[in-house]
């Protein structure tokens, strides 16, 4: 079953209080270095059907009229999972505990199967 | 609420008895009869908090007070409608954004859109940015603190549904308590609202919460639509309001805002 990342900012411009919050625990913990923290919200959703551009895009229309609200937040990405680097499809991301939702592997004391290299190669094609 | 068997949130409406919770609903207030006739829904969401007070500030002023319920796409007729505040569904997703989808809300956006007065209270006024009934967002208060406090406002604009029985320019104190209070919109955004007049509310001596240009409430272009953060159902009664300079607890100041709307459908009718 294919799933779609949302992911919502606060608009960079308006002053985001929550960030403006753990940036302060931060320093209060000797992070000196750290001297901004914005924080915003993924969604993890999970479709039926083939993973395509047609699921993707309905997902982006409703990120814009439901999961976000334009006047104050900013959609930053609609993927589907593992697009971004964090694993190949959503399985893996579960695997390596990039997707949350699933606590059973962490239960387990599950780790990867993917090697270091693996998961260093899709982390620079994520970023190329 | 302890008979409410709807725990799925859309289910039966939960049996209130509006007059006993609420006690005899006698007031000072001088236009009591005034409203004789008139209905004021206020709608219920899972996890409002002031729908009674609201309730009973409208039968304070001599209007009929009819509970609404979320879960339905009836508004039973009624006159004009109030969002009450609170924390729907526990201001999840974003304050007031899951409940400006609730079944009801079709019909609020629909009377809204025909000139019914509709007044939105703290998350009420959260709901409506979220339906688009008014412009702008509310935001997580600047310094990070939930606060409450009697808040002093101005009245800048005395031509709407809900602000007509004010004094041009008058100075009240009412009852404030949010998390997330703080007015925002883009810089065109503002400019409108202020250069059309459809600033309603205007925070005074303190900002509590980060709003921009001090705003506390606003009105859409009719004047029918009206948000604010404060809480004037929690100033209509003497004992329970806001402390004057004559007396502790005997502000009553949130009572025109509801007298306002009687005016404004007498006035229609």
């Amino acid at each position: 079953m294919p799933t779609i990342v949302v992911e919502v900012m606060p608009k960079a411009e308006l002053l985001d209080p929550q960030g403006k919050a753990v940036a302060g625990a931060l320093a209060r913990l000797g992070r000196s270095q750290i001297n901004g923290v914005r924080v915003g919200k993924r969604f993890e959703i999970e479709v039926d059907g083939p993973a395509d551009d047609a699921i993707l895009a309905e997902v982006a229309a409703l990120a814009d009229e439901v999961l976000a609200n334009l006047v104050i937040e900013d959609v930053i990405s609609v993927h589907f999972a593992g697009a971004d680097g964090f694993g190949l499809d959503a399985s893996l991301d579960f695997a390596t505990g990039n997707v949350t939702s699933d606590t059973s592997a962490a239960a387990a004391g599950a780790t990867s199967t993917e090697t270091a290299q693996q998961l260093d190669d899709e982390i620079s094609e994520g970023l190329a | 609420m302890g008979t409410n068997s709807g725990l799925d949130g859309y289910g039966s409406r939960p049996s209130i008895d509006v007059e006993r919770a609420a006690g005899s609903g006698s007031g000072s207030f001088s236009g009591e009869g005034a409203g004789a006739g008139i209905r004021v829904g206020v709608v219920t969401f899972p996890g409002s908090l002031d729908d009674r007070d609201a309730a009973r500030a409208v039968r304070m002023v001599g209007a009929e007070a009819v509970p609404l319920w979320h879960g339905t796409h009836d508004l039973e007729g009624v006159d004009a409608i109030i969002l009450p505040g609170g924390f729907s569904y526990g201001d999840y997703l974003r304050a007031g954004a899951i409940a400006s989808l609730s079944p009801i809300m079709a019909e609020v956006v629909d009377a809204a859109e025909s000139g019914v007065p509709v007044l939105g209270i703290c998350n009420g006024f959260q709901m409506l940015t979220e339906a688009h009934l008014l412009p702008g967002g509310l935001i997580r208060n600047d310094h990070g603190a939930f606060i409450c406090r009697d808040q002093r406002l101005r009245v800048e604009n005395t031509s709407t549904a809900w602000s007509n029985a004010f004094a041009d320019g008058a100075e009240i104190t009412i009852p404030l308590k949010n998390g997330e209070g703080g007015f925002i919109a883009s810089a065109d955004e503002i400019a409108r609202l202020e250069g059309e007049g459809h600033v309603v509310f205007r925070y005074l001596e303190v900002n509590p919460n980060g709003s921009m240009n001090d705003i506390a409430g606003i009105t859409n272009a009719r004047g029918n639509v009206v948000g604010l953060m404060p809480h004037p159902e929690h100033a209509v009664e003497p004992g329970f309001g806001p402390d004057t300079r004559a007396a502790m607890r005997s502000g009553t100041d949130g009572l025109a805002l509801f007298a306002s709307a009687l005016t404004a459908l007498l006035a229609r009718a």
